[in-house]
């Protein structure tokens, strides 16, 4: 008895130390995830379960894809080393807890960015990397030409998402019924929704695209014309670390301004040593401190082009002309081009 | 001063040393400490939400939810419902698998495992590969197995498989025809309650007279009159006043009727089959606890295989079958929560899944969803310790 109580108060004292310490370690954690990073040597990338376009593993396991280019542009940056990356896969059920809890150290898949996870997860939208929208697939053969004649059809969904509200919205707002066959991961609902358990299949625009080339036979599905919801995907990070959001933010802003000024990955190193375009000197570290500004050091962005491109490089060899998918930039071209990518300037 | 130590007997230790006390003293300690790690550790979640600014508090159950669930057995909808609401409809649907799997599998695993002990080698041989399979095989594997393979493929609404009394089946379900009460309709059903309850009190009264005076009355025939033929006259007294909706086809759907889901079908297979591969192992080791003696004094008495088996040696397994009966009752109830695998809206689907993310409250969420299945378990340890009290045996 004198033995168990002893060992009981043993065991409280060294909880109530580990838990003050893990809770001190962890706060600390949260406020300094580059340091975090730079300290661990590897950056542990939360990304989605297996997007074609976003973030796929290929034939030989290596993971391909938008969201996976962000993860070693930002990897390059930090740790001066694209390959130092670890992917967490997540679902779309899990990723928020997987980022506040630490497990991952920020967030590239294909998340939306809503008012209410922004201010109520402890989390950080920034910046919209794709501007998408929900839209709806059916079979061909069902002859359904618009998302109006989907009245009372059975509509497969992926759970945990804005999707399952914005279907429900939509509905509502037409004044039509439908039946939700929600599922956990996207992978069942497509399965189920390609297996006749659906009339339809509904997500964001992209990933239906991105889906419908996993099919069978791609082109006995429609993708309808309806956009029926704002759908910006963002990168995430945790709420109180300003320092690890401006290095996210300004990752992408490289991309970005690199397209913008005609910096590819092919002519990086030239434009450094030649070029007289102070903006391109400012981006690629030859004028100015911005990289030390930002915690990491002035080739900062040179090391994000050179292993991935810029933005536009990315986006065709993953979603668009030189990828399977064909989708077009869209809303997704720089602002100069129409579109909405807009990165602030380097200076 | 000197007072007090002279009441002290001599002889006699000081409290600090009486272990009756010191025992007291220790457990105090002990369920301190215990206290204490629970408070320290909620306070601490508590603590770290706030430093992170992730919203807290069960503030979030009356808030709108906003998306639809297919399967409810209350009234919901996207426009109105709440997130408690959707928590109600989610434990619904787990109450209704779990309790429908729990009746079905008691069924079927008394069969099999009766079955098992049979003398017939070929009934006996396949009840014996039935168990060995069904509790061999990972339930989720199994779950996986009647949805994809068994249930999706049949075919789409237009080619829908017509069943007798206008029931159709498809892949979006089962469609059954949806009964309508008129005037009168209600009746009926009361008729039905009062030959069920009637059928009870003769089989009480009869099985008292028989004990009593050993006459034996026709049980069976007065039940079928009393639940069957009763109803069926009050309805045809009051003017056939039910109707049927008919499922049919509307658009690319059927409308009408009651549908049964596909998810809820594969669930409730799948528990049902695999829970009863357990109590079948169950049933078949209270069976054979039972003396042999016991059988052959039956025997001896006169009793044929059949008598025997219902009068002299269930009677006496059951003493040995509840116990573990009950663990797998509480087993079938925690498997249900595999149905998120195969997209069924049970609480932990709705409420874990889809109202966890939207909120992001997942202590919270957790918290409420383990508190529920630790309250049905505790609850049905309950009533089956009851019924175990009643079926134990009486020592004089």
């Amino acid at each position: 008895m004198k033995k168990i109580a002893r060992a009981a108060l043993l065991a409280a004292a060294v909880a109530g130390i580990a838990s003050s310490a893990s809770h001190e370690a962890r706060a600390q954690a949260s406020r300094e995830t580059l340091k975090t990073v730079q300290g661990r040597g590897v950056l542990n990338c939360g990304i989605g379960t297996g997007l074609a376009g976003f973030g796929i593993a290929d034939a030989s396991g290596t993971w391909r894809g938008m969201n996976i280019d962000f993860c070693q542009a930002v990897a390059a940056a930090v740790l001066k080393d694209a390959g130092k990356v670890k992917f967490v896969s997540l679902s779309s059920k899990d990723r928020f807890t997987a980022l506040q809890t630490g497990e991952s150290d920020f967030i590239a898949a294909t998340t939306t960015w809503t008012m209410s996870r922004d201010t109520q997860l402890g989390l950080n939208f920034r910046p919209v990397y794709y501007y998408d929208g929900q839209g709806f697939m059916v079979k061909k053969a069902t002859g359904i030409k618009s998302a109006k004649d989907l009245s009372g059809a059975s509509i497969c969904i992926q759970q945990g998402t804005t999707t399952e509200l914005n279907t429900a919205d939509y509905f509502r707002k037409n004044s039509m019924k439908f039946e939700p066959v929600t599922f956990a991961t996207n992978n069942e609902a497509t399965e189920a929704y390609e297996s006749g358990r659906c009339d339809a299949f509904t997500t964001d625009q992209s990933v239906l695209y991105s889906e419908r080339m996993r099919f069978k036979t791609p082109d006995d599905h429609l993708v309808l014309p309806e956009t029926i919801s704002k759908e910006p995907l963002g990168y995430i990070v945790r709420h109180g670390d300003d320092q690890w959001l401006d290095v996210i933010s300004w990752a992408h802003y490289a991309l970005l301004t690199a397209e913008e000024l005609g910096v590819t990955q092919a002519n990086v190193d030239e434009m450094r040593e030649k070029s007289e375009n102070p903006d391109v000197r400012r981006l690629l570290g030859k004028e100015g401190t911005f990289g030390q500004a930002l915690g990491l050091d002035n080739d900062w962005a040179y090391r994000i082009v050179k292993a991935v491109g810029n933005y536009g490089e990315s986006f065709e060899r993953n979603l668009g002309q030189q990828s399977l998918l064909k989708i077009a930039r869209g809303q997704n071209a720089l602002w100069s081009n129409g579109g909405l990518q807009y990165a602030p300037p380097i200076r | 001063m000197s007072t007090t130590s002279a009441e002290i007997k001599p002889g006699k230790a000081s409290l600090l040393y009486d272990p009756k006390i010191r025992g007291y003293a220790y457990q105090f300690v002990l369920l301190a400490v215990v206290g204490f790690l629970i408070w320290s550790a909620a306070s601490n979640a508590i603590e770290n939400l706030r430093a992170q600014k992730i919203a807290s508090g069960f503030g979030f159950w009356h808030n709108a939810s906003g998306f639809d669930i297919n399967q409810k057995l209350i009234p919901y909808d996207a426009s109105t419902g709440t997130y408690g609401r959707a928590f109600w409809v989610g434990l619904l649907n787990t109450l209704l698998v779990a309790s429908i799997g729990i009746v079905l599998s008691t069924f079927l695993g008394f069969f099999v495992g009766v079955a098992r002990l049979s003398s017939n080698w070929i009934v006996s041989k396949i009840a014996m590969i039935y168990v060995e399979v069904i509790r061999n095989i990972p339930l989720l594997l199994q779950l996986f197995f009647w949805y994809n393979a068994v249930l999706k493929p049949l075919p789409n609404p237009r080619q829908s498989i017509v069943l007798p009394a206008g029931a159709l089946l498809n892949n979006r379900g089962l469609y059954i025809p949806d009964p309508q009460f008129g005037p009168g309709g209600s009746l009926i059903i009361w008729a039905f309650l009062i030959g069920l309850v009637a059928t009870f009190v003769f089989r009480s009264w009869a099985r008292k007279q028989q004990a009593a005076t050993g006459k034996q009355y026709p049980i069976g025939l007065v039940a079928l009159g009393l639940i069957v033929v009763l109803p069926t006259l009050v309805y045809f007294a009051t003017g056939r006043p039910i109707t049927f909706v008919y499922p049919e086809l509307a658009g690319f759907n059927l409308r009408g009727g009651i549908q049964i889901f596909p998810e809820f079908v594969a669930l409730l297979i799948g528990l049902t089959t695999y829970t009863a591969g357990f109590i079948a192992e169950v049933v078949r080791a209270g069976i054979l606890a039972v003396s042999k003696g016991q059988t052959e004094a039956a025997h001896a008495l006169g009793l044929r295989a059949g008598p025997t088996l219902k009068l002299v040696v269930i009677p006496q397994a059951m003493r040995v079958i509840i116990p573990p009966l009950t663990s797998n009752y509480l087993n079938l109830t925690k498997n249900s929560s595999l149905a998120v695998a195969i997209g069924y809206p049970d609480l932990v689907q709705v409420f874990t899944g889809t109202v966890l993310n939207q909120t992001g409250q997942a202590v919270e969420v957790v918290a409420i969803t383990m508190a529920v299945y630790l309250t049905i378990s505790l609850v049905t340890s309950l009533f089956m310790n009851i019924y175990n009290k009643r079926m134990a045996l009486v020592e004089r």
